[in-house]
């Protein structure tokens, strides 16, 4: 079975997902990702979608709720890199994504990502 | 009715150039005769062309069936006429006109060769309007198509036109937003504005409401689905140009944009935009 690789860089994460997720896929990310925070003692995690052409409202809460999760363990979360066809599916579906922080790709996404660990570490989340 | 001998055409050969001096005098003495928009000159040529490509495709001995091939190049002559016609700005009748002002001249001279036989003159009479009528009907129907697809691009442009997104600084969009936000504007104001962001890696996004006429539930609505398509791709998006009536308006209807930053100016909103970007002007 396809698996998302999940990529170590200092103490961020960095997940690209490359292919067309399939429910399974998400669920075993969701598993993964959280276990791999825990291990990993990471502070942000980077979620890149670029390659990410299609979503349905399972795939689309999934990702919320990954962002969700990662965010609950203490790692602060940006979606990098989404298509304009993939927001619009999500607004239109009326997915809950108020709380995930975005970035246009993955140079601007560390930036950002590293501005909030910064303020995160003060005591002043986000 | 095929198969019948008509005398049409030995009529059309014989008085050529009579007829076509009958046609032009009946299209000029017309009121809907067009001398601003066609001159004289030009109204012969047409006419004398038509005549000509009449005549050449009746000599087949085939006078009622139109779509038959040998009529092609006079139905392709009607359509170009009346394709410029549509686009010169002439009415239907005035375009309708052009053939059925032929009548009268070919009938008056079939009276003029059948004169004593009244049935031979009846039947010739007929097939002669049928022709007519047939050409005088397709050109009235290319007319319409031309003025059709006139009114269709005007419409695309018009869609195209009032949904621009302009690049103003290094990673700032405007979005001029003029005329009232439907559905399906929304739907082209998104996607242009997502396609803009990706394609000039701008983070920010300022969406002017100036020339939106009203904001109801719905608009807000729409700008709302805007703002959090763009946000989520990682783009900040700044709601510009509310006017003071629509403010109160806004107010009235409870509607609420949430924790869209909104300004009341363009300008407002991109000084904001600069402090948001780091950008500095001197």
């Amino acid at each position: 079975m396809d698996k998302i690789p999940i990529l170590k860089l200092g103490n961020i994460l960095l997940v690209t997902i490359q292919i067309d997720m399939h429910d399974q896929l998400a669920i075993a990310l969701q598993d993964d990702l959280t276990a791999r925070i825990v291990s990993a003692h990471a502070k942000g995690v980077l979620i890149d979608i670029s390659s990410l052409e299609m979503v349905d409202s399972f795939i689309g809460r999934m990702l919320g709720n990954i962002a969700a999760m990662s965010q609950a363990l203490g790692a602060q979360t940006v979606v990098v890199g989404m298509r304009p066809a993939v927001a619009i599916t999500i607004v239109e579906l009326g997915l809950p994504m108020e709380n995930i922080q975005t970035a246009l790709n993955v140079e601007r996404g560390v930036e950002k990502l590293q501005r909030a660990m910064e303020k995160y570490e003060k005591g002043t989340p986000r | 009715m095929t198969k019948q001998k008509s005398r049409l055409i030995e009529i059309f050969e014989k008085y050529e150039q009579e007829i076509l001096e009958d046609w032009m005098r009946e299209q000029i003495a017309s009121i809907t005769y067009r001398k601003d928009l066609l001159t004289e000159a030009g109204l012969r040529k047409q006419s004398a062309e038509l005549m000509g490509l009449i005549i050449t495709a009746s000599r087949s001995g085939n006078v009622t069936d139109i779509s038959a091939p040998e009529w092609k190049p006079v139905l392709d002559f009607l359509a170009a006429t009346s394709k410029t016609r549509a686009a010169q700005g002439f009415t239907t009748q005035e375009t309708a006109t052009f053939i059925f002002s032929l009548k009268q001249p070919v009938f008056a001279r079939m009276k003029l060769e059948l004169g004593t036989n009244a049935v031979a003159l009846a039947e010739e009479i007929w097939i002669a309007t049928v022709l007519l009528d047939k050409l005088g009907l397709f050109t009235a129907e290319t007319y319409q198509k031309s003025r059709e697809d006139i009114i269709r691009r005007q419409q695309m442009e018009l869609l195209e036109l009032s949904t621009p997104v302009i690049k103003i600084w290094e990673g700032i969009l405007v979005l001029p937003l003029i005329g009232t936000l439907d559905d399906a504007r929304t739907q082209v104001v998104m996607e242009n504005l997502l396609q803009n962001v990706v394609d000039t890696n701008s983070s920010i996004a300022i969406i002017d409401i100036t020339g939106v006429p009203a904001v109801d539930t719905l608009v807000a609505q729409n700008l709302i689905k805007t703002v959090s398509a763009a946000r989520l791709m990682g783009a900040h998006c700044i709601i510009s140009g509310i006017r003071p009536q629509i403010a109160q308006t806004m107010v009235h209807l409870g509607v609420e944009f949430g924790d869209v930053v909104t300004k009341a100016s363009l300008a407002d909103a991109l000084k904001y935009a600069f402090q948001q970007a780091g950008i500095t002007v001197t």
